[in-house]
C-alpha cells in the first residue's frame, strides 16, 4: 500500500488514535470515580490494570517487534518490585518526600531489571524459538525462587543477610526485617496512584511507538522478518536484540515498582510462570505487534474474571478459559477470521497499530 | 549409600518425567506446538484411574486401561476442537489456545471433583526391593516407573521405525507438505500422535500419583512444567532425548536437594538447563537445523 | 475503507472498555442498602491450589449462618453471608476479593483464610475501619492494626509452643524440620521454632525445606534419617505431610512426627491410610472427634451438609468465627442499617473488653478471649493420633 504518499505517516495516526483512546478512558474513569459511580473493586483495579497494560506493551516489544518468545516477564517484574520496594523502605527516612523518592524508586527498579535483562540476554538470545522460551521461563523461576528464600535485615551494625532462616542472620533483636523470606516485603509506602500509573502507561506507549518507528526499531523488525538478510546488510543482531530485551525488562521492572508500591505486602510467589503466561496471553490476543491491542487485551482480560466474580463466582475461570479458546479460534482461524475481521487484528505487515 | 539411594529416587522420578516428556516431544515433533495442556491431561488420567479403581472397584490395571482410553478420547477431542482449526496459524496462537485448554481442564476438574485433594491409591502391587540389609529400599512404585518408562521408550522407538503409521509420523515431522504429497494423511497422523501422547499421559498420571499419592486439580501443573523442561533438555522432538532429559532432570532435582540446597532445588534444575542449552542450544539430542534464507 | 474499519474497531473497543467500567459502577447503591440483614463477608481461596482451605471456611461459615438464621437470627436480625474468591493471592486478586465483598454490602469481615492475602488487605480494612476477624491467617503481622483479630494461633505462638512442648516432655534430643520455604505460614512457624529450640536446648540436626507443588520428599527424608533425627517437626499443611509420612514409611524410617494445626485434616483425606499417621503428634485447637457436645454437633451437621466430609480446623475456626461475631452483634445491639465503620468502632472495643469470652469448639475446653493486640488466648492442645483418631496427650 502506498501509505508513504499520504501526508500523515500511518504510525503517527495509529499512535494518535491510541493516545486519544487512552486519555479518553482515563478521563472517563476519573469522572466516574470522582462522581462516586465506581464500585470499590474497580477503584482498586485501576492501578493493576495499568500495571498489566505496561507489562503487555513491554512484552510486545520482544514478542511482536523482535519476534522472540519470552516467558520471563514475571522475573523482571519481580526484580523491579523487590528492588523498588527495598529502595523505598530504606530511603523512607532519608527521603521523606514521596514525590522525590517514588520516581527514583521507579527508575532504580527499572534500571536494575534492565541490567538483569541484558545480563541474561547476552547468553540466551542466541537461542531460538521455544528454546528461548524455556530458558527465559527458567530464569524467571530462578529469580522468584531466590527472592522467596532471602532474609535481609538491618540493625545498628548494618545489614544481615541469609538464605536459610531468620536466626541465621545473627541480627540484633531490635533489628528491622527488610525481606522476610517467603513472607516477602511488608510496609512499602503506598506511593502508587492511578494518576501516576496512568502517566507511566502513557509514557510506555509513547516509548513503544517511538521505538518501533525509530531506526533501531526498524533494524529490530528486519531481524524478525529475516535475520540472515538483516545480518548481511550489516545490522548488529546481538546489539539490537539486547536493546529490545533490555527495554522490555526495564518497562517490566517499572511495572513491578508500581505494583509493589500499590499493596502493603509483596511476596515472590506472585511472580511465577503463570504471571508470565498471563502477560503473553494479553500480547497474543491483543495482536502480536499491536501496541494498542496489548493495552486493550490487558484491560479486557483482567476485567473479565473480576466482573464475573459476583455472577458466576467460582466458575469464572472456566468461563475465562472458554472465552480464551474461543477468541483464539476466532482471531487466528482464517475461515472464521475472514468473516469477522474485528478489533483484535493480527498484523502481518509489521505495521504498528 | 545415601548417594545410591538418592540416585535411585532421582531415576525413578525422572522416569515419570520421561513418560510425560514423551507426550510433549511427540506432539512438538509432529505438530510443532507446545501442548501446555499436557500436564492437565495427566491429572484427568489420574482421576479416571482413581474413579475406576477405588470408587468403582475394578482391578487397577483395568483402571489404567480405561484411563488410557478416556485420555485418548480427550486428547483427540482437544486436538479436533482447539488445535486443528489453528493448523495454519502461528505457533504462538496455538500456544495460547493450549494455555486456555489447560485452564479449562483444571477448572473443570475443580468443578467436578471438588477442591479437597484425594489420596490416590497406588496401582502398583510390586513389592519393594531391599538392598544391603535394608539400607537401600527401592519401592515398588519406583521400580515399576523405571521399567514401564523403558518399555514405553523402546516400544515407541520400534513403532516409529517399523510401522507404517510410525513412518508417516516421521515423514510429517520432517516435512508436512511433502508428506501430504506422498499420500500421507497428515490430519490423521497428527490425531494419532495426540492419541498416543494422551494415552501415555494416562500412564504417567497413574505412575506419578502412585509414587506421589496426592491428587487435586492442580496436580498436573508442576510435573507438566518439569517434563516440558525435560523435553527441551533432551532436545525437543527426540524420543530418546525425552528419556535422557527426563532422567537427568529427576536426578539433578533429587541430588540438588540432597547435596546443595532444598530451598533452591528448582533453581538448580533450571540453572543446569540453562547451562546445557548454552553449550548445546538445541538440547542434548536435538537436531541442528540449518536456516534457509 | 480500511481506515474506516479501524476507526470502527477502536470505537468498539472503547465502548467495550467504558461499558466495563460503567457496568461496575452500578453497585454503588447497594452498600447503603438498608435491607434487614447484617452482611458478613468471607474471603478465601475458592479456586486454585489452596481451594480446599477456602472452601472449608466458606462451608462452615454458611453452616453457622444458616443455624443462626434458623433459630431466628441475632436480636431478630438475620445474618447474610457474602463470599469472594481471593485465590490465596497476595496482591490485586486479594484486594479485588475484599472490594467485591464491600460492593456487595459487607459490614463485618470474616477473613481472609491465608496469611498472604490477609497482609494484602489489612491496610485497606484499617482505612475502612472494617471489623476483621480472620479464621486462619496466622502470620504475626496480620493483627498489626487495631481492627483485626485472629481466631487461630499466631505463628510465633505455635512455633514457640511446639519447641517448648518438645523440650518439656523430652520427646527427642535430635530434631529435624521439614518446612515449605515458599509458604508464609510454614516459614513463619519454622523461624520461631528454630529460635525457641535454641533457647530450650533442643538440637536441630537437619533443616530441610521444599517449595510449593513439590511432591518428592525423598531427599529431605533421607537427610533427616542420615542425621539421626528422632523427631521430625512438620510445620506444614496436611497434604504435604501425608506425602512425607508415606515416603518415610516406604524407606522404613519411623521417627516421631510432630506438627502444628496445619496437620489437622490429615485423617480426613479421602483414601489416606490412617495407619501411616499412627503416633503423629500435633498441636491443634480442634479435634473432629472430640467428645464435647458442641464439637459433635458441628461435625454431624457439617458432614450432613457437605457430602460426609469431615471438617478440619479451618472449618472449625470459621464456624466459631461466625458465632463470635453473632455474640458480639447480640451484645452490642448491632443493627442491619449500621455502617461498617460504626460496627467496627463498637466491636473492636467489645471483643477485647474484660467481660467478653466465647466458648467455642476450637478452644480445647477453655473460653477464647482476646487482648488489644488482636491475638486470641488459646492454649495449644497437643494431641496424638491413635488408632486413626485424635487422643489427648
Amino acid at each position: 500500500m502506498n501509505k508513504s504518499l499520504k501526508t500523515v505517516k500511518p504510525y503517527t495516526k495509529q499512535s494518535l488514535i491510541t493516545y486519544v483512546m487512552l486519555i479518553a478512558v482515563f478521563v472517563v474513569t476519573l469522572i466516574l470515580r470522582g462522581s462516586g459511580n465506581m464500585s470499590y473493586m474497580m477503584q482498586d483495579l485501576l492501578v493493576p490494570l495499568c500495571v498489566y497494560a505496561i507489562l503487555a506493551v513491554s512484552l510486545n516489544l520482544t514478542v511482536g517487534i523482535l519476534g522472540e518468545l519470552s516467558l520471563g516477564q514475571a522475573g523482571f517484574m519481580c526484580i523491579g518490585a523487590y528492588s523498588g520496594a527495598l529502595f523505598s523502605n530504606l530511603m523512607e527516612e532519608a527521603i521523606p518526600e514521596a514525590a522525590i523518592r517514588y520516581p527514583i524508586a521507579l527508575v532504580f527498579g527499572g534500571v536494575l531489571a534492565a541490567i538483569f535483562g541484558i545480563l541474561i540476554g547476552i547468553p540466551v538470545l542466541r537461542l531460538k524459538g521455544d528454546y528461548l522460551a524455556i530458558v527465559t521461563l527458567a530464569f524467571g523461576e530462578i529469580i522468584k525462587n531466590i527472592c522467596a528464600s532471602v532474609y535481609l535485615g538491618r540493625d545498628a551494625e548494618g545489614f544481615h543477610v541469609s538464605i536459610k532462616s531468620v536466626s541465621d542472620m545473627n541480627m540484633a533483636s531490635d533489628g528491622e526485617m527488610l525481606i522476610n523470606g517467603a513472607l516477602g516485603i511488608n510496609g512499602t509506602p503506598k506511593d502508587s496512584s492511578y494518576e501516576i500509573a496512568f502517566i507511566i502507561l502513557l509514557l510506555t506507549v509513547v516509548i513503544a511507538y517511538n521505538f518501533v518507528n525509530s531506526r533501531t526499531g526498524r533494524a529490530v523488525m528486519s531481524i524478525r522478518d529475516n535475520r540472515i538478510a538483516a545480518e548481511s546488510i550489516g545490522i548488529n543482531i546481538t546489539k539490537y536484540k539486547l536493546i529490545t530485551f533490555g527495554l522490555t525488562a526495564f518497562l517490566a521492572g517499572v511495572a513491578g515498582v508500581i505494583y509493589s508500591h500499590n499493596f502493603s505486602t509483596l511476596q515472590a510467589v506472585k511472580f511465577d510462570y503463570n504471571m508470565s503466561i498471563l502477560v503473553l496471553v494479553f500480547v497474543v490476543l491483543g495482536g502480536i505487534g499491536s501496541i494498542r491491542g496489548s493495552v486493550i487485551a490487558a484491560v479486557v482480560l483482567t476485567l473479565i474474571p473480576e466482573l464475573l466474580r459476583e455472577t458466576i463466582g467460582n466458575y469464572r475461570m472456566l468461563f475465562y478459559a472458554i472465552i480464551l479458546i474461543g477468541m483464539m479460534l476466532i482471531t487466528s482461524n482464517k475461515n472464521i477470521k475472514d468473516k469477522l475481521s474485528g478489533i483484535f487484528k493480527k498484523n502481518k505487515k509489521g505495521e504498528v497499530q | 549409600m545415601g548417594l545410591l539411594s538418592n540416585l535411585i529416587n532421582g531415576i525413578s522420578l525422572g522416569s515419570i518425567y520421561a513418560v510425560i516428556a514423551l507426550g510433549y516431544t511427540m506432539v512438538y515433533g509432529i505438530a510443532k506446538m507446545l501442548n501446555f495442556a499436557h500436564g492437565d491431561v495427566i491429572m484427568i488420567g489420574a482421576y479416571v484411574v482413581y474413579l475406576t479403581s477405588v470408587r468403582a472397584g475394578l482391578h487397577p490395571l483395568i483402571a489404567v486401561v480405561v484411563s488410557m482410553l478416556a485420555c485418548t478420547i480427550l486428547g483427540i477431542t482437544i486436538e479436533k476442537i482447539a488445535y486443528k482449526p489453528l493448523r495454519q496459524s502461528t505457533s504462538l496462537a496455538v500456544l495460547i489456545t493450549a494455555i486456555g485448554v489447560s485452564y479449562f481442564l483444571q477448572n473443570m476438574a475443580l468443578a467436578i471433583f471438588g477442591a479437597n485433594p484425594i489420596n490416590f491409591t497406588s496401582v502398583v502391587s510390586v513389592p519393594a526391593i531391599k538392598l544391603f540389609d535394608g539400607q537401600i529400599v527401592i519401592s515398588g512404585e519406583a521400580s515399576t516407573a523405571i521399567v514401564v518408562s523403558l518399555i514405553i521408550v523402546i516400544a515407541l522407538s520400534i513403532f516409529i521405525k517399523k510401522t507404517k503409521s510410525g513412518k508417516a509420523m516421521l515423514a510429517v515431522s520432517e516435512d508436512k507438505g511433502a508428506a501430504q504429497l506422498m499420500g500421507i494423511n497428515v490430519n490423521q497422523t497428527i490425531s494419532l500422535t495426540f492419541a498416543i501422547g494422551s494415552a501415555l499421559a494416562a500412564v504417567a498420571g497413574a505412575l506419578y500419583c502412585s509414587a506421589y499419592p496426592i491428587l487435586s486439580n492442580t496436580t498436573g501443573a508442576m510435573p507438566g512444567i518439569k517434563a516440558f523442561t525435560a523435553a527441551v533438555f533432551g532436545g525437543i522432538g527426540s524420543i530418546p532425548g525425552a528419556m535422557i532429559g527426563g532422567i537427568l532432570i529427576g536426578v539433578i532435582e533429587i541430588l540438588g536437594k540432597a547435596y546443595i540446597s532444598t530451598q533452591l532445588a528448582d533453581a538448580i534444575v533450571f540453572g543446569v538447563l540453562i547451562v546445557i542449552l548454552m553449550v548445546k542450544p538445541t538440547g542434548i539430542l536435538g537436531k541442528k537445523t540449518s536456516e534457509k534464507v | 475503507m480500511k481506515n474506516l474499519k479501524k476507526v470502527l474497531a477502536v470505537l468498539v473497543a472503547l465502548t467495550l472498555v467504558v461499558t466495563c467500567f460503567a457496568a461496575c459502577g452500578g453497585n454503588e447503591g447497594k452498600k447503603d442498602d438498608t435491607s434487614a440483614t447484617i452482611k458478613i463477608g468471607v474471603s478465601g481461596p475458592l479456586t486454585g491450589g489452596a481451594a480446599q482451605y477456602g472452601n472449608a471456611v466458606v462451608n462452615a461459615a454458611k453452616l453457622a449462618v444458616d443455624e443462626i438464621n434458623a433459630a431466628g437470627g441475632v436480636n431478630g436480625v438475620k445474618l447474610e453471608l457474602v463470599t469472594a474468591d481471593d485465590e490465596a493471592d497476595s496482591g490485586d486478586k486479594a484486594v479485588s476479593a475484599y472490594n467485591s465483598l464491600k460492593d456487595q454490602g459487607m459490614q463485618i469481615f470474616l477473613g481472609t483464610v491465608t496469611s498472604g492475602s490477609c497482609l494484602a488487605v489489612i491496610d485497606k480494612t484499617a482505612a475502612d475501619q472494617m471489623f476483621q476477624l480472620t479464621p486462619s491467617a496466622s502470620a504475626d503481622a496480620v493483627i498489626a492494626n487495631d481492627n483485626t483479630f485472629q481466631i487461630c494461633f499466631t505463628d510465633s505462638n505455635q512455633g514457640v509452643g511446639s519447641a517448648q512442648y518438645i523440650a518439656n516432655n523430652k520427646l527427642a534430643e535430635k530434631v529435624a524440620v521439614i518446612y515449605d520455604s515458599s509458604d508464609a505460614y510454614s516459614t513463619g512457624i519454622y523461624n520461631q521454632f528454630k529460635a525457641e529450640a535454641a533457647k530450650q536446648g533442643v538440637t536441630l540436626v537437619a533443616e530441610q525445606s521444599f517449595q510449593k507443588d513439590n511432591k518428592d520428599f525423598s531427599a529431605q527424608i533421607n537427610a533427616c534419617k542420615a542425621a539421626g533425627a528422632e523427631l521430625v517437626f512438620l510445620p506444614i499443611y496436611y497434604t504435604e505431610a501425608s506425602l512425607i509420612l508415606q515416603q518415610a514409611a516406604a524407606i522404613d524410617y519411623a521417627p516421631k512426627f510432630f506438627g502444628c494445626d496445619g496437620l489437622d485434616g490429615l485423617l480426613a483425606i479421602e483414601g489416606f491410610d490412617t495407619k501411616l499417621a499412627e503416633g503423629v503428634m500435633l498441636l491443634t485447637p480442634f479435634a473432629a472427634d472430640a467428645e464435647d457436645e458442641a464439637t459433635q454437633n458441628f461435625v454431624k451437621a457439617y458432614k450432613a451438609a457437605y457430602n460426609n466430609e469431615t471438617p478440619n480446623q479451618f472449618a472449625a475456626d470459621a464456624y466459631d468465627g461466625i458465632y463470635i461475631i453473632a455474640k458480639l452483634i447480640e451484645q452490642e445491639g448491632i443493627t442491619a442499617d449500621m455502617s461498617a465503620a460504626d460496627i467496627c468502632a463498637k466491636l473492636k472495643v467489645a471483643i477485647c473488653a474484660d467481660g467478653f469470652s466465647y466458648m467455642g469448639i476450637t478452644g480445647a475446653g477453655s473460653a477464647l478471649t482476646w487482648d488489644k493486640s488482636g491475638a486470641v488466648s488459646k492454649a495449644p492442645m497437643a494431641v496424638v493420633i491413635k488408632d486413626g483418631a485424635y487422643a489427648a496427650l
